[in-house]
């Protein structure tokens, strides 16, 4: 085989790394370069450098470090009996390449995964020395998020950790029987061990910290994780249940969801439809509404179909939700608390907390909320203002179609 | 009338000592022009009117700290009201001190948005800036052509030195340039773009990247020119490639399917029975809670005939094998008569528990609902993409129901066949249970008659 160049390797080592969700570079501790030795910062937000017209943010060099993998999965472009065509980045090219594009201001850092070659601590090992090139060698103080391989050794994990913003690894299937069936090589216990041991990583981490401040930061940007939506028979009510156990028990700053994509050269075990992309939308939003919004997983489910378990796809899940107890509305925005106010379809976080700074120095009425909101249409039949009752709005049976966006044509080629 | 000039349009430092000033003199907002360098802000200003009186020492008064950020932030804007505006909140702020905490207040709102505009362009000059190499005498200098919306240039610099102060840099826009040496900062006049280099080689590394981190299978523009709205494009080097990518992304999904469609790995056998294994789990719906276990689909998994009955009656829920009770009796005479191999189809049903309701001993048949239909037709949908077979027969309405998403009327659309979204015919006819149903013999014996007429033509279509 011909030897491929850094741009070739690059367009198969990054075509292969598209189906991570993550590209977050958010959340880590904040460094910069002032001493002139080093290149790069991180500020407490992350920075989105371009949008792909796949809608998702390129914020690092998502590459793999080779998609050569001696395992089978069957939802991965790169697992073994695919006939895709293979590549491999050394260590240096990764450096050179992340430097080469941080310098131009493409990106914020770098997030390297790989597939798994000759064992699962090789490969962790040659992902760990990137790191380390980059941190020691070239003293980039940009972002860097590695995957940590299945089974590999703990110890080169905590040193992963030691490099890296963020260390992850996926989960990849909501349910137990779904990894079985299309990733029979992963092992969910071994995955969910991993897990546990960086969070424990993570607490340490902290409570050294509290002691000498100049103990090593150990993954300030947390743990987070991936699952594949539509690949297995999981429901959304499990998903979500699952995504927030998994929150609970190892302390992940984010769970992303990935609507099975098509893939070339796919095993016919697999769905060959278009990708859910409503159903991921729909799922973002219910993680949404337990992080930011005080819904209990519980209380999500709710909101969710009582026979499939499943969302709606034409409104989104706080809407559903309201729809569904209708008897916790209207809310009076100049006297409800705060968490019932989250609970209004149309009002976001902000727009709460400015309705309750606002209502200490007047009465709201309703030229007031829309001052403060989006759309005030959406929000009227669940609120009451000092001038706006919805009293016929609230009791009617046909309330839903009057309150869901109306369906239009998706424009594929105004760009 | 008052004339305040102000030497830069950013300038929040001179804006505040004027400001302070003349809200401690009490001059009324309407009786202030302020205007920026020596662009006369209004026409009918009579030149050579006082500025702001000198701040007196002792008449110092305070305002909440959100005011100032929100004040810095607004100087930015370019409104050219924007002095104006904020002195106004000022100026009302002496006998409302709580104003910047009335966000409902329609002043305070309009601030607040020039604010959000204004931290927007902000975060968007740091993230679509572009440097390019040039080499020089000393080595290698960064620059960067931008075209910022407001005046936020020098608010910026910091952001930069901290992100780059071991290179040599600098930024040029129309207003100011910024010039960073490795030590220290220096301001130029504005430049044009020609005074930017126009090209780096490492720029088609970067297209190289952005065409192939683009998800061909995921296209949502509207979501992309949300972020990356069109203004910023021009001197962003890889949106050249949008267009292209866009029109090409159907043809490269649609390619992807039909190249997987036709190749089929050799483990369609192993995948079914991961599939049958995964279904032995199924909660998709509330069914599994009191049947027996879940019925999966039987028969050769690379038949050309998929038969898809109602849902495992009290029989199949205790063997675990569809048709193998009455009505399935019925089924396997039926197909017998019209000269179809029974071990040469794949049989299944539209649910996979049974559903029933307990009647003294005896367990009687319930119908699934819609959702129960709607749960179960994720393994359907499964069942069907990997036996991909040519034809498929729907027994009864809720199998025709399973397969089309709609509601059919089983007299107006059988024997004839309809189209499946996934590929392949579907043929609609009866279920095997209602000819047992039947209390008329001679009418039992039309309909088993018509029943298996069906099957015939069904089968007719299959090609060899």
């Amino acid at each position: 085989m011909a030897q491929l160049d850094t741009r070739e390797k690059l367009a198969i080592l990054a075509d292969a790394a598209k189906y991570d969700a993550s590209c977050a570079s958010s959340g880590t501790a904040k460094r910069n370069s002032r001493d002139g030795k080093g290149l790069g910062s991180t500020e407490g937000m992350g920075i989105c450098h371009a949008y792909a017209p796949d809608g998702r943010c390129i914020s690092l060099l998502k590459i793999l470090l080779t998609n050569s993998c001696i395992f089978d999965c069957h939802y991965c472009i790169n697992r073994k009996s695919s006939n895709v065509r293979r590549a491999r980045f050394t260590a240096d090219e990764v450096v050179k390449l992340t430097i080469a594009f941080y310098k131009r201001n493409y990106i914020e850092g770098l997030f390297l995964s790989s597939g798994i070659i000759k064992s699962s601590n090789y490969t962790m090992e040659q992902m760990v020395e990137v790191a380390r090139s980059l941190r020691e060698d070239h003293h980039f103080r940009g972002y860097i998020h590695l995957k940590t391989i299945p089974d590999a050794d703990p110890e080169l994990v905590h040193q992963a950790g030691l490099y890296a913003d963020r260390v992850s690894i996926n989960v990849e299937l909501p349910t137990v029987s779904g990894l079985k069936r299309l990733a029979p090589e992963k092992d969910g216990a071994r995955i969910e061990g991993a897990m546990k041991d960086v969070k424990t990583s993570i607490l340490d981490n902290g409570d050294a910290r509290k002691k000498y401040k100049s103990a090593p930061r150990f993954a300030p940007a947390g743990q987070s994780t991936q699952m594949i939506v539509g690949a297995d028979a999981a429901t959304d009510g499990e998903i979500v249940t699952r995504a927030s156990t998994l929150y609970d028990r190892f302390g992940l700053r984010r769970v992303y969801y990935s609507a099975f994509s098509p893939i070339p050269d796919a095993s016919t075990v697999l769905p060959l439809q278009r990708p859910p992309l409503m159903r991921e939308h729909r799922l973002y939003q219910s993680d949404w509404l337990m992080r930011f919004y005080d819904y209990s997983p519980h209380e999500v489910v709710a909101a969710a179909d009582d026979a499939t378990g499943m969302l709606p796809l034409d409104i989104d899940p706080k809407l559903a939700w309201a729809l569904k107890f209708r008897e916790s509305f209207p809310v009076d925005v100049n006297r409800a608390p705060r968490e019932m106010l989250l609970r209004v379809p149309g009002l976001g976080v902000k727009a709460v907390d400015r309705i309750v700074a606002s209502r200490r120095w007047r009465r709201l009425r309703l030229d007031d909320v829309a001052r403060l909101t989006v759309s005030v249409a959406k929000v009227r039949p669940f609120i009451v203002a000092e001038d706006w009752r919805p009293v016929l709005l609230t009791d009617r049976a046909d309330l839903r179609p009057l309150v869901a966006p109306k369906k239009h044509q998706l424009e594929l080629f105004t760009a | 009338m008052r004339v305040v000039t102000l030497p830069a349009p950013d300038d929040f430092d001179a804006w505040r000592d004027a400001a302070r000033g003349l809200a401690a003199a009490e001059v009324p907002p309407d009786d202030i022009v302020w205007q920026v360098g020596d662009t006369p802000a209004d026409l009918f200003a009579v030149a050579g009117d006082e500025g702001a009186p000198p701040m007196p020492a002792a008449t110092g008064f305070s305002v909440p700290r959100a005011f100032i950020d929100l004040a810095r932030d607004v100087v930015m804007a370019r409104e050219p009201e924007r002095f104006a505006l904020l002195y106004t909140a000022l100026f009302r702020l002496r006998r409302e001190p709580k104003l910047v905490e009335d966000h409902a207040d329609p002043l305070i709102r309009r601030l607040e948005v020039l604010a959000k505009g204004v931290r927007r362009d902000i975060h968007k000059m740091r993230a679509f800036l572009r440097f390019r190499e040039v080499e020089d005498d000393a080595g290698s200098r960064y620059v960067a052509w931008f075209e910022p919306e407001h005046h936020i240039v020098r608010a910026n610099a910091a952001f930069f030195v901290n992100r780059f102060a071991s290179m040599r840099w600098s930024i040029l826009t129309p207003e100011v340039s910024l010039h960073w040496d490795g030590k220290a900062l220096a301001e130029g006049p504005g430049a044009s773009k020609a005074d930017a280099p126009d090209g780096d080689p490492t720029e088609e590394v970067w297209k190289t990247y952005y065409a192939s981190i683009f998800n061909p299978a995921r296209v949502k523009i509207g979501a992309m020119l949300k972020e990356m709205p069109r203004k910023y494009w021009k001197n962003m080097p890889e949106t050249a490639l949008v267009g292209q990518l866009i029109a090409g992304a159907q043809a490269r999904e649609s390619g992807m399917i039909a190249t997987a469609r036709t190749e089929i790995g050799g483990n369609v056998q192993a995948a079914w029975e991961a599939l049958r294994d995964e279904a032995a789990a199924c909660t998709r719906c509330h069914l599994y809670k009191h049947a027996t276990q879940t019925v999966f689909g039987e028969g050769p998994v690379d038949a050309a005939m998929m038969f898809v009955g109602e849902q495992p009656g009290d029989q199949e829920d205790l063997a675990g094998t569809p048709f193998v009770g009455p009505a399935g009796q019925v089924f396997n005479r039926a197909i017998a008569d019209a000269g179809i191999d029974r071990a040469r189809v794949y049989v299944t049903n539209a649910v996979k528990h049974f559903k029933f309701e307990q009647k003294g001993k005896r367990r009687i048949h319930a119908k699934p609902d819609t959702g129960e239909i709607q749960a179960c037709r994720w393994w359907i949908e499964q069942e069907q993409l990997l036996v991909r077979p040519q034809v498929t027969v729907a027994l009864g309405a809720t199998a025709a129901r399973s397969l089309l998403g709609r509601t059919v009327t089983i007299g107006r659309e059988r024997g004839q066949a309809l189209r499946l979204p996934e590929g392949g015919e579907a043929w609609i006819t009866v279920h095997p249970s209602y000819l047992l149903r039947l209390p008329d013999p001679a009418q039992k014996e039309a309909e088993y008659a018509r029943f298996v007429e069906d099957l015939k033509k069904a089968q007719a279509s299959v090609t060899a």
